[in-house]
């Protein structure tokens, strides 16, 4: 349990955890403390917060409720950055595996193709992906992990380099396990540490282009989100700042609690490379 | 400098290879979409069927995917992106004319972003463990995860709205007959908050890259020589491990520039900057793919531009850089 001790003596690592707990059970409990459409009306628009303690943080243009569409929102935050960092990360270790594992002609096409995704700004693939297949929660989540998978795969690439010279893979040659099964059951699981250490600022960067991609007007139409909030906000900056204030500071905290927690997941299990 | 152009001509053999995947990964992509040019020609002018057989026919989509790629790529080796449907101009000649924009917005940025992140990543490093190591290192880390829109709104609230101190957006003042420096003075002061929100998202990258290779050179047995010759701290701070630690930062400005670029894209928008990025949102609301297409590959050769602009001065910076390392 030292490592737990560890944990828990830096004090910015609890911090985050204990945020990201707080944003999950806020993700979580929206449907029970703010059942029904948090987009539907709920009072007289543009209430300012703290007037009325039954929609304490007031209304926006519209006359919504901006605590229960900041709960719902939280849902999409979490679920689009979790679900898109997931697929960065699956496919990113799978094309990383394969170009490292078998090297040639292979390895030379995988890498051009990772570079090609690297030399397009990833926020304008992101936008031109939305544009032709149409906003849905799914699609945004793809063209998030478009733009995102190129970093794991070429740490998994790197890592597989160094893992299939070593004995076991050898020994699992000379037993005659088929080379997909050698790459899969044997490098791949060794090689994901340090690609898993890269989860927390994929999932960070992932909620922050979710974001800007709903602030865009880009994301799910059907969904509540904190981008959407903020462009929602922006067009009565002069007599509502706090319309777009408030999902924004909830962004900023969810953002710096997952690199505070996975900071010090990270450290305390020391498979950090070399990475600041 | 043979190794330098050793280097340089295999970057670009390289360069074109990537160059023809991202023009044809994005021309399928686009292909994808629903509808075409004329759909959105039609749906902005109006017009019957005989008219929309006439335009197909005009501007080659009644041809296959095949043969337009093919057509495209022809194209493009004589520097032709097409015509815009919504501009009625070639969109290289609207690109062009937005480009500008969003470089001086690119490069402001950078240079705030690596200027003052890796000034203050000196400042935490001298340091390392220190009360203002760990507030900076803590601070970075807050002003990483916020979003640039909502940073570019805030601005706009407290130094536009309430102080009324800088323009609320746009580029320069419309109708003004400015020319010379008083008009660049004009340009300045209307970038000094999209600059910002651009520059102070990054700045943490730069701080946290520096601060973490100070303290990886600290370790090095050249500062322990440096120590035990009897140099002032502050000799050793900026000659030897400042300097060490500074070439990392260097690489990182290339990787960075595609990240640059696409949050630029949000920040013209919410200041109103007609930019490339601007440029991109115009075309994505009026489905005007060919234009989005040659946005995306604009963008990319200004990031393999930059790329390789930043291997160049790497080589000129590190003795120790030989062509041998240059395709990694």
């Amino acid at each position: 349990m030292s490592r737990l001790r560890r944990f828990l003596r830096t004090p910015e690592a609890v911090a985050g955890t204990l945020l990201l707990a707080v944003l999950f059970a806020m993700a979580l409990s929206a449907s029970l403390l703010f059942p029904g459409d948090p987009q539907a009306i709920a009072g007289p628009a543009l209430l300012p917060p703290f007037q009325d303690w039954s929609l304490p943080l007031g209304t926006d243009r519209l006359g919504r409720d901006v605590l229960a569409e900041l709960f719902h929102g939280a849902r999409t935050s979490l679920a689009v950055g979790l679900a898109a960092a997931a697929a960065a990360l699956v496919v990113g270790a799978i094309v990383g595996t394969l170009a490292g594992f078998a090297g040639g002609l292979v390895d030379e096409v995988l890498m051009r193709i990772a570079d090609a995704f690297q030399t397009v700004p990833g926020f304008l693939l992101a936008l031109a992906f939305v544009s032709v297949v149409g906003p849905s929660l799914g699609v945004v989540v793809v063209a998030i992990a478009l733009g995102t998978w190129t970093g794991p795969a070429r740490i998994a690439r790197a890592e597989v380099l160094s893992i299939r010279e070593r004995d076991y893979v050898a020994g699992a040659r000379v037993i005659g396990m088929h080379p997909m099964e050698i790459a899969f059951r044997e490098v791949l699981p060794n090689a994901l540490p340090p690609v898993l250490a890269m989860s927390s600022v994929i999932v960070a960067a992932a909620i922050l282009t979710e974001a800007a991609l709903s602030f865009l007007g880009l994301g799910d139409p059907n969904r509540v989100t904190w981008g959407g909030m903020i462009a929602e906000g922006r067009t009565v900056l002069r007599t509502a700042p706090f319309l777009s204030i408030v999902p924004g500071i909830a962004l900023v905290l969810t953002v710096l609690s997952v690199y505070l927690a996975g900071e010090g997941i990270v450290e305390t299990t020391a498979v950090r490379r070399g990475l600041s | 400098m043979t190794r330098a152009l050793v280097l340089l001509r295999r970057r670009l053999i390289g360069s074109i290879f990537v160059l023809l995947i991202v023009v044809i990964g994005t021309f399928l992509l686009l292909e994808a979409a629903p509808g075409d040019a004329v759909d959105a020609y039609i749906v902005s002018t109006g017009g019957d069927a005989g008219m929309i057989e006439l335009l197909r026919h005009r501007w080659g989509l009644d041809q296959s995917e095949l043969t337009r790629l093919a057509n495209y790529l022809w194209a493009l080796l004589h520097l032709d992106l097409g015509q815009s449907v919504t501009f009625s101009r070639p969109i290289r000649d609207v690109i062009l004319e937005r480009l500008p924009t969003t470089l001086i917005l690119m490069v402001s940025a950078t240079a705030l972003s690596f200027g003052l992140g890796s000034a203050l990543g000196i400042y935490a490093g001298a340091r390392p463990g220190s009360f203002r190591d760990r507030f900076l290192s803590v601070a970075s880390l807050a002003l990483y995860a916020v979003p640039g829109f909502w940073l570019g709104l805030v601005l706009i609230v407290i130094f536009a709205v309430d102080l009324r101190w800088l323009p609320i957006g746009g580029i320069e003042t419309l109708a003004s007959d400015r020319t010379g420096l008083d008009r660049a003075a004009d340009i300045a002061i209307h970038l000094v908050l999209p600059v910002s929100a651009l520059g102070f998202i990054y700045l943490a990258l730069y701080l946290r890259m520096m601060r973490a290779g100070m303290a990886e050179a600290w370790r090095q047995d050249f500062v322990l020589a440096a120590r035990a010759r009897g140099l002032s701290r502050r000799r050793i701070v900026l000659a030897h491990v400042a300097r060490n630690a500074l070439l990392p930062l260097v690489t990182m400005l290339g990787l960075q520039s595609a990240q640059m670029l696409g949050g630029s894209v949000v920040i013209e928008s919410v200041f109103a900057v007609p930019g490339l990025g601007r440029l991109a949102q115009e075309a994505v609301a009026a489905r005007d793919t060919p234009l989005l297409l040659g946005i995306i590959l604009t963008s990319a050769v200004l990031v393999i531009l930059i790329n390789l602009l930043v291997d160049i001065a790497y080589a000129f910076l590190d003795p120790r850089v030989g062509a041998s390392e240059a395709g990694a």
